[in-house]
């Protein structure tokens, strides 16, 4: 049986992709950022996970103005890296899960959670640079993956309650999937930015390091949280934290921090990261 | 009491220097975000590059809108019905990155910009609302 072991969170910023292909980890800027991946590295190398379900958005790269799904799931065999104006990410083929995320997409249908079924994208960086962090510059990355498309861009984006029942029925469905498969979910995005207008840089250390703490201790508190609050709190952009909740809503009712990082800055963005494990 | 869709939107008008991307705005900027999607092709970025104007003049957007394009005014292009994940399609054809480039929405030089985010970034404190001035 399949089963989800553990969590991830973390920042997506387009720019960390940037110095992971340009070799720039170790400058004095980045690194402070890296060092606090290192920990996720080694304990990926023990955990061994197969499958990554990835909830993440896409930046205008896949989905234009014409078509703007708001929960959506790659069923596809494999997925190329988006260029997204100037050139594609270095980065292997992502490798999909086709058979798991048809049934995802199946079991979550039928709890009335009506997901987009995609057999063809480009992934952007929403979705390459978490697996830049985690797995470094692989010829082949170590896991399959199954992407979950969530709209954060255009108005209005899912609530943070509905987030967390997709997650919730992403859980059920993995748990009813008969192969004996390692399952990780991984919610990306975030932390506090805001990239447009006279208020860009925002940053909210405050905000962040609550959202934080609260993953673990009080999530009801962010499945409550409405948009306007992470619009005037955590900048424009940092409304994509709201997809780190369909991630926790699959974890259950009570999870363990194994490992939290968080920095200020990673280009506009205040980078945050926690790994987490079901209890 | 849940709030109702024009209380929702509503509230986002009272947050200082922020355009959320609503229907409003990308039905008004449709064409905008659609022209920047095309920049996902070197063969695309080449054309613009050679000849912006006539580039731009293959596409239906106001005139208004090509302007908020020549001029690399991205305050301008957001008013248009810009979004800055479109929008990225255009500074990153010219080569900048998204902290070069959204550091031109604040007023800010580049240096000041950089130097602001590298210091913790901007407060909340004063821009969270601009009807309660916190």
């Amino acid at each position: 049986m399949a089963r989800i072991t553990a969590a991830i969170a973390s920042s997506h910023v387009p720019a960390i992709g940037a110095a992971i292909d340009n070799g720039k980890t170790e400058d004095a800027y980045w690194k402070p950022i890296f060092e606090g991946y290192e920990w996720t590295k080694q304990w990926l190398k023990e955990e061994k996970p197969d499958v990554v379900i990835l909830v993440y958005n896409d930046h205008a790269s896949a989905f234009s103005m014409d078509i703007i799904p708001t929960f959506a799931i790659g069923c596809a065999e494999q997925y190329q890296s988006a260029d997204e104006g100037w050139g594609p990410r270095p980065v292997p083929t992502v490798v999909g899960e086709p058979d798991l995320a048809w049934h995802i997409a199946q079991s979550c249908i039928l709890d009335e959670f009506d997901l987009t079924i995609i057999n063809k994208m480009d992934v952007d960086h929403g979705l390459t640079v978490p697996m830049s962090l985690m797995f470094g510059q692989p010829d082949a990355w170590p896991v399959k993956v199954v992407p979950i498309a969530v709209n954060v861009v255009q108005y209005p984006p899912p609530t943070g309650n509905r987030c967390w029942m997709l997650g919730e029925a992403i859980a059920r469905a993995v748990e009813s999937y008969p192969e004996d498969l390692n399952v990780q979910i991984w919610g990306t995005g975030g932390m506090s930015h805001q990239l447009q207008g006279p208020r860009a840089g925002l940053i909210n250390k405050a905000f962040d390091n609550a959202f934080l703490d609260d993953l673990t201790a009080n999530p009801q508190r962010l499945r409550d949280m409405p948009h306007i609050e992470y619009l005037r709190e955590a900048g424009s952009e940092g409304i994509e934290l709201v997809m780190w909740l369909i991630m926790r809503g699959a974890l259950g009712d009570h999870v363990k921090p194994l490992h939290r990082h968080y920095h200020v800055p990673g280009s506009n963005t205040a980078v945050g990261h926690l790994v987490l494990k079901p209890e | 009491m849940k709030q109702t869709i024009h209380e929702y939107l509503a509230e986002f008008e009272d947050i200082p220097g922020t355009r959320v991307y609503t229907a409003q705005r990308g039905r008004k900027g449709y064409w905008l975000n659609q022209f920047c999607m095309s920049l996902m092709t070197p063969e695309n970025r080449e054309r613009f590059k050679a000849d912006e104007r006539a580039y731009l003049d293959e596409w239906p957007m106001t005139e208004a809108q090509k302007q908020t394009i020549l001029n690399r005014d991205y305050n301008a292009a957001l008013d248009e019905g810009g979004n800055i994940y479109f929008l990225a399609k255009v500074f990153s054809t010219d080569g900048l990155s998204f902290l070069q480039a959204v550091g031109t929405m604040t007023g800010m030089t580049p240096e000041d910009y950089q130097a602001m985010m590298i210091a913790g970034g901007r407060s909340p404190e004063g821009l969270r609302s601009i009807k309660d001035g916190n």
